[in-house]
């Protein structure tokens, strides 16, 4: 995983959501650690978004793990989630 | 315009999702129960109307681009600006951009027109999902037909 990546999302997180960047790690949850609620993590979604050129395919992702196929820690634990953004981004290239 | 019923959409004058653009004519109503209360001897359109009617206008654009498969609710307002005040029977155009499709989401920027100047501009922010039941499609679709939405992107709904 680049650190930029990383580096990008937990910058990202720690300007919406108001959260002590010294506090987000790579096993940060984004969900039980941080507390990120449904609506900031739309915002949270938009930036990454933008800021990475992607579509995060959030609906996705919550079908599979609600499904049961997919633990929630590979999408929102930030390492896990760090990790299919950068799927994402070489998937465009 | 019936503000009472939240029908603040009229006409859809354009609609172009491949440039991800709506505009919508309305005419404020003469007469509302809401005018009595805001204001007494000073009947002006609520700023939280302005509001609505914006997030309206920007919902037909985001459920049209997806066909009416999914519904648009309204999550989050923010840079909202009223600029000025708008009267009973005040004709105004409506405009928005879809900024940004996401997964599960939609931003949608618009603003409110009258004689050509600006009244009021949002961002907005939808949370797009499935349909909680049958009847709220069928109702939408229904008032997606009165405004003019064409029937071709109703087709698949």
């Amino acid at each position: 995983m680049p650190a930029t990546t990383f580096d990008k999302v937990a910058d990202i997180i720690a300007e919406i959501c108001g959260i002590d960047r010294a506090t987000i790690t790579p096993d940060s949850h984004a969900i039980t650690d941080l507390g990120i609620d449904s609506l900031d993590f739309l915002d949270v979604a938009f930036a990454i978004d933008k800021a990475f050129g992607i579509k995060m395919p959030l609906e996705q992702w919550t079908q599979e793990v609600n499904e049961g196929g997919v633990s929630g820690d590979t999408y929102f634990v930030l390492k896990g989630l760090c990790a299919n953004i950068d799927k994402l981004v070489a998937a465009k290239a | 315009m019936r503000l009472e019923y939240f029908q603040m959409i009229d006409r859809i004058a354009a609609l172009d999702l491949a440039a991800r653009t709506i505009a919508i004519d309305c005419t404020l109503p003469e007469q509302s129960p809401i005018f009595e209360g805001h204001f007494p001897g000073y009947p002006i359109m609520p700023g939280v109307l302005m509001i609505e009617t914006i997030a309206q206008a920007g919902g037909w654009l985001v459920m049209a681009g997806l066909r009416f498969r999914q519904m648009a609710f309204l999550a989050k307002v923010s840079e909202a600006k009223m600029r000025s005040f708008l009267a009973p029977g005040q004709a105004i155009r409506v405009e928005a951009t879809q900024d940004h499709d996401g997964s599960g989401y939609a931003i949608v920027s618009g603003r409110i027109r009258s004689a050509g100047k600006l009244v009021c501009e949002a961002t907005i922010t939808y949370r797009v999902m499935n349909f909680p039941n049958p009847a709220l499609r069928e109702g939408l679709l229904e008032v997606a037909r009165r405004v003019g939405v064409p029937a071709e992107l109703m087709q698949d709904a």
